[in-house]
């Protein structure tokens, strides 16, 4: 076997790898439902909810609280998925800015018990003037070491 | 004429220009057999050209001109600019908007092109036959690409069809939105102001960090118009000559625009990182490293066949990826993956139009040669240049392949939804330790194969010759041991990495040293490796070893929850609470919160945000105080000052150990109609970045509501709690001043001095109680902001010696603010300047290698 063939071996072995784990490594769009169906099979993967704030009549979000001074890094809200679930979220985050003006609310984390604990919050804000047009902003849990 | 018809006429001027220009260069090209026509067919390519260039150079004055005049009946300066803005940010609204960063792409293809045309001008003047040179070929595919361009901001719709083509930046408010509430009201209705630059682009590094980047796309398009040039004319070698310098100065430019992108993003947002694996940042970083393959397989094309046969796959992929991310990027495709937010400007069937056409064009063209392709007859030896380079391309295509994959989920996605499946695929969730896991192998791998590869590029290595590959080896290990036990390297992949980039700076320098004995003609391809080896050392240190380091040590039961108390309470605790004045300690700093500050245009240091008070909806402010920093005194009271209202700076004050006191002020940027930005302030050191920014913005001060009032009555010397302080009234006295209020002769006012107990220190609040003759009383509250409290001297009474002070109290001022360390990042920046210097070498060397044998006749 001359040395090319060895080596165009093990560089599809590397691609076919490559693919792989990327399937593997890929998180999924689910609802509250199934994240916990997950949580309860032991699957601590981390997936993606999609959801809007819940809101009272008037507009006001409702059953959100951030208190700094006791924990700054420490934030609740509810959040209702495209199944109308509501579910408490969990941020051990300082509140991202300008959460109170997103539209659409991406969460990514786990179930864990009654509430869903997220790493990294996507927000979808009105921007500006056209409707329809979205800036995305990304707040998320940067570990420190 | 209006000026935005003149600059819509002059978009239409040069797309159509270069139709013609590519039409007659093909012509031009073709018509090799015969001289005479094929002359003419390439004046007229030419003319056509430049009338081409000058277009896009008057849109580009025009476009800007209504940006720098503040035109707000035109959309485009209205969207993307405003009269707050200095000139260096006019500038950047310029590519704010997709239109105009396509726009700057198509300038420097525009320029480019004068330049190919004029390198190849000579040699076509030399040979004396117009039929061979290279212009009319390379000039007809590199135009084409131009022809796409200018069709993205055309904006000219199909009559019939209701079929839009580009979309121009010339549309006035009402073209733009017809809808608008307030120009239904009033059709001619202009608006005073403009709605700004997002604040996120008010950056220096976001004035230069898109031409640069856009200047490597127009770059990498050369190399491919070349290769493309050659196959067509079956010239299959002849091509890599000039190609090769075009194929490294893009690398060097493309490389330098998206680590500038970096820099920026690590300066300006709290994402605490220069790199964080984006797809955006992805999209291109794949074609870079592609681009990188392909110049390393160029080098040896013209002896080896294989590597001929894989230049042309990666010429050809370098250009294609770049498209392809320009579609990622614009087309709205990747929706809630990115950060980077470009509007969906309904280009994406445009885009992937010009995406198909350059991929169809280019298999057909290789398909057509590629039997003509000489073969290898011997088997590449694993002691031969060729082997190494190979392997190092193969490697670095590795890596793009494994970053393209994951950034590629949201096409996938769609590609399924169009064959009528269902496909939920996200992006893998924690992008910075998916991509890293991957990514520090391959380069681990580059890094060693730098080393290998100069060696056996110099011929310094032969079968059983290895032992001069040996000493740099154990040199490097020797280095590698060292730096593990004293930095604490303590993971194994780290350590690999770690001894590979060693390997690579000792194996370079040695080759600098010992073999081109600091030949600065031949040193380009050691210097800029010995730059790739310091970054991937700062790299690891910087990200591998970042510390927080503002761990919440207050001893305050935070929270019983589970979530709170795993992993030793720490995730939950990065973030530390500064009280106004009030010293917290962190590491080895002491930190204390001065108060937030404002930057006035034209006075050199922030000051406090209560010395002036803002115009609502303006970028002024009134002075209340005489504005005073240095010793120099900038603006007296009442004077009307330019801010930069959007932002606040929080002063934090870092005492290091030895007494050295440092000042940071991280930026909180409210933006009414943008939203708020948080950037850091990074205090520098040499051997590392202190990188702090404000995690929570506090209240707006004129937001802020007191509590109810409290009234005390109290005797001197009587201690009583006023919110929880502790506060005695030391002494009551007449003065003779009160602060902003002239006394008369017959007034009295007398002042008192009421001492404050905080848990670490004592204030004093002074209130004045003042009458005058006619019993008119005056009561001039006295408020202290680290204690958050008003007190007002209320009544005294004769009677009883007592006197009545009203109290408020606040939530007292406060920030919080998290702290990240970053060992060693100067190395990357060291590194980054390393690899530009040797990559300009290289350039150099091989630019002068194609204008030699241009004047020869043979290129």
């Amino acid at each position: 076997m001359k040395i090319t063939h060895i080596i165009a071996l093990i560089v599809i072995a590397i691609a076919v790898g490559i693919i792989v784990s990327t399937a593997g490594d890929a998180s999924t769009y689910v609802t509250f439902n199934e994240a916990e169906v997950m949580a309860k099979d032991g699957d601590a993967k981390s997936i993606h909810v999609v959801g809007k704030l819940k809101k009272d009549p008037a507009g006001q979000i409702v059953g959100m609280a951030y208190n700094p001074v006791i924990d700054a890094n420490r934030f609740e809200f509810l959040l209702i998925d495209n199944n109308n679930r509501e579910q408490k979220v969990v941020y051990s985050n300082p509140k991202p800015q300008d959460f109170d003006k997103s539209e659409q609310v991406v969460v990514i984390g786990q179930m864990q018990g009654g509430y869903f604990q997220c790493e990294k919050i996507l927000m979808k804000c009105p921007s500006k003037y056209e409707n329809g047009k979205f800036d995305v902003q990304e707040a998320s849990t940067k570990k420190g070491v | 004429m209006t000026i935005g018809n003149f600059g819509h006429l002059s978009v239409i001027t040069s797309f159509i220009t270069a139709l013609v220009a590519t039409f007659a260069y093909y012509k031009a090209a073709v018509a090799k057999d015969n001289a005479l026509e094929a002359q003419s067919w390439k004046h007229f390519a030419r003319v056509a050209y430049y009338v081409h260039a000058a277009a896009i150079l008057s849109v580009v004055i025009t476009l800007f001109s209504i940006i720098y005049n503040h035109r707000f009946d035109y959309h485009y300066a209205w969207d993307n600019s405003s009269l707050s803005l200095p000139i260096q940010y006019l500038v950047s609204c310029f590519w704010q908007d997709q239109e105009g960063s396509f726009l700057l792409w198509m300038l420097w293809q525009a320029l480019l092109g004068l330049l190919l045309i004029r390198l190849n001008r000579f040699s076509d003047a030399k040979s004396g036959n117009g039929g061979i040179s290279w212009e009319a070929p390379v000039m007809t595919v590199y135009v084409l690409v131009q022809v796409f361009l200018t069709s993205m901001i055309l904006g000219v719709v199909i009559p019939g069809l209701d079929f839009k083509i580009g979309s121009t930046p010339f549309l006035t408010l009402r073209e733009a939105m017809p809808d608008a509430p307030f120009l239904q009201m009033n059709p001619d209705f202009v608006p005073k102001d403009g709605t700004g630059l997002n604040p996120l682009l008010q950056n220096y590094w976001m004035v230069i960090h898109p031409p640069t980047l856009f200047m490597g796309f127009a770059l990498a398009s050369v190399p491919f118009a070349y290769l493309m040039a050659g196959l067509w004319q079956k010239r299959l070698t002849e091509w890599l000559r000039p190609a090769l310098p075009w194929a490294l100065v893009a690398g060097v430019v493309l490389g330098t625009g998206i680590l500038m992108g970096g820099y920026w993003a690590y300066e300006t947002l709290s994402f605490n990182s220069y790199w964080s694996w984006d797809p955006v940042e992805n999209a291109v970083y794949v074609p870079w490293l592609v681009l990188i393959a392909a110049f390393h397989t160029m080098l040896i094309a013209k002896k080896n066949a294989t590597a001929l046969k894989a230049s042309i796959i990666l010429v050809i992929a370098q250009f294609v990826l770049l498209l392809y991310s320009t579609f990622l990027a614009r087309s709205g495709i990747l929706g809630n993956a990115s950060v980077h937010s470009f509007t969906d400007l309904g280009l994406s069937g445009q885009l992937l139009i010009y995406l198909f056409t350059f991929i169809g064009v280019s298999v057909l063209v290789s398909a057509r040669v590629w039997k003509l392709l000489p073969v290898d007859k011997d088997e590449v030896s694993a002691y031969s240049r060729e082997f190494w380079l190979f392997m190092g391309a193969t490697v670095l295509c590795l890596a793009s392949f494994q970053v393209l994959l994951p950034t590629s989920i949201p096409v996938w996605n769609k590609i399924v939804e169009g064959f009528g499946g269902v496909s939920n695929l996200a992006p893998p969730t924690d992008a910075a330790s998916y991509y890293s896991k991957f990514q520090l192998w391959f380069f681990a791998a580059v890094a060693i194969l730098t080393g290998v590869g100069q060696y056996f590029w110099w011929k310094r290595v032969q079968k059983g010759k290895m032992q001069d590959l040996v000493t740099p080896a154990w040199i490097a290990l020797f280095i590698s041991a060292i730096i593990i036990t004293f930095a604490k390297v303590n993971k194994p992949e780290y350590m690999v990495l770690l001894t590979a980039s060693v390997f690579a700076l000792v194996a370079n320098t040695t080759i600098i040293l010992g073999i081109l004995r600091g030949s600065y003609r031949l040193s380009g391809g050691a210097v800029t490796h010995i730059g790739v080896a310091l970054m991937l050392i700062g790299i690891l240190f910087s990200s591998g070893y970042q510390k927080t380091i503002s761990l919440n040590n207050s001893g305050l039961a935070i929270s019983n929850d589970e979530a709170f108390k795993k992993d030793d309470n720490k995730e939950n605790k990065e973030n530390v609470l500064l009280w106004l004045s009030q010293p917290t300690r962190m590491g080895e700093y002491m930190l204390t919160y001065r108060g937030p500050r404002i930057e006035i245009r034209d006075v050199p240091q922030y000051v406090p945000r209560p010395w002036v008070e803002l115009i609502e909806g303006d970028f002024h402010a009134v002075c209340l105080q005489d504005i005073e920093t240095g010793g120099k005194v900038y603006h007296k009271k009442g004077d009307t000052v330019a801010v930069y209202p959007e932002n606040v700076f929080y002063e934090v004050e870092y005492r290091e150990p030895n007494g050295r006191i440092v000042t940071l002020y991280p930026r909180v940027q409210i933006n009414k109609t943008m939203g708020t930005v948080v950037s850091p302030d990074i205090k520098k050191e040499a051997n590392k970045d202190l990188f702090s920014f404000v995690s929570m913005v506090p209240n707006n001060p004129d937001e802020e509501e007191w509590s109810k009032t409290e009234q005390h009555r109290v005797a001197v010397q009587d201690t009583f709690f006023i919110n929880d302080y502790v506060a005695i009234l030391e002494n009551v006295a007449r003065t003779n001043e009160v602060e902003n209020v002239k006394l008369a002769d017959n007034d009295i006012a007398i002042k008192a001095n009421i001492r404050i107990f905080d848990r670490e220190r004592e204030y004093t609040i002074s209130p004045t109680f003042a009458i005058n003759q006619d019993r008119m009383v005056l009561r001039k509250p006295e408020v202290n902001d680290a204690l958050g409290l008003r007190i007002q001297f209320f009544e005294i009474d004769p009677k009883t010696g007592q006197f009545t002070f009203t109290t408020n109290s606040k939530q007292r001022d406060f920030i919080v603010l998290k702290v990240v360390e970053k060992p060693l990042i100067n190395l990357l920046w060291i590194g980054t300047l390393v690899l530009i210097v040797g990559f300009m070498m290289a350039v150099i060397r091989r630019f002068r290698d194609f204008t030699n044998q241009r004047d020869k006749g043979v290129a």
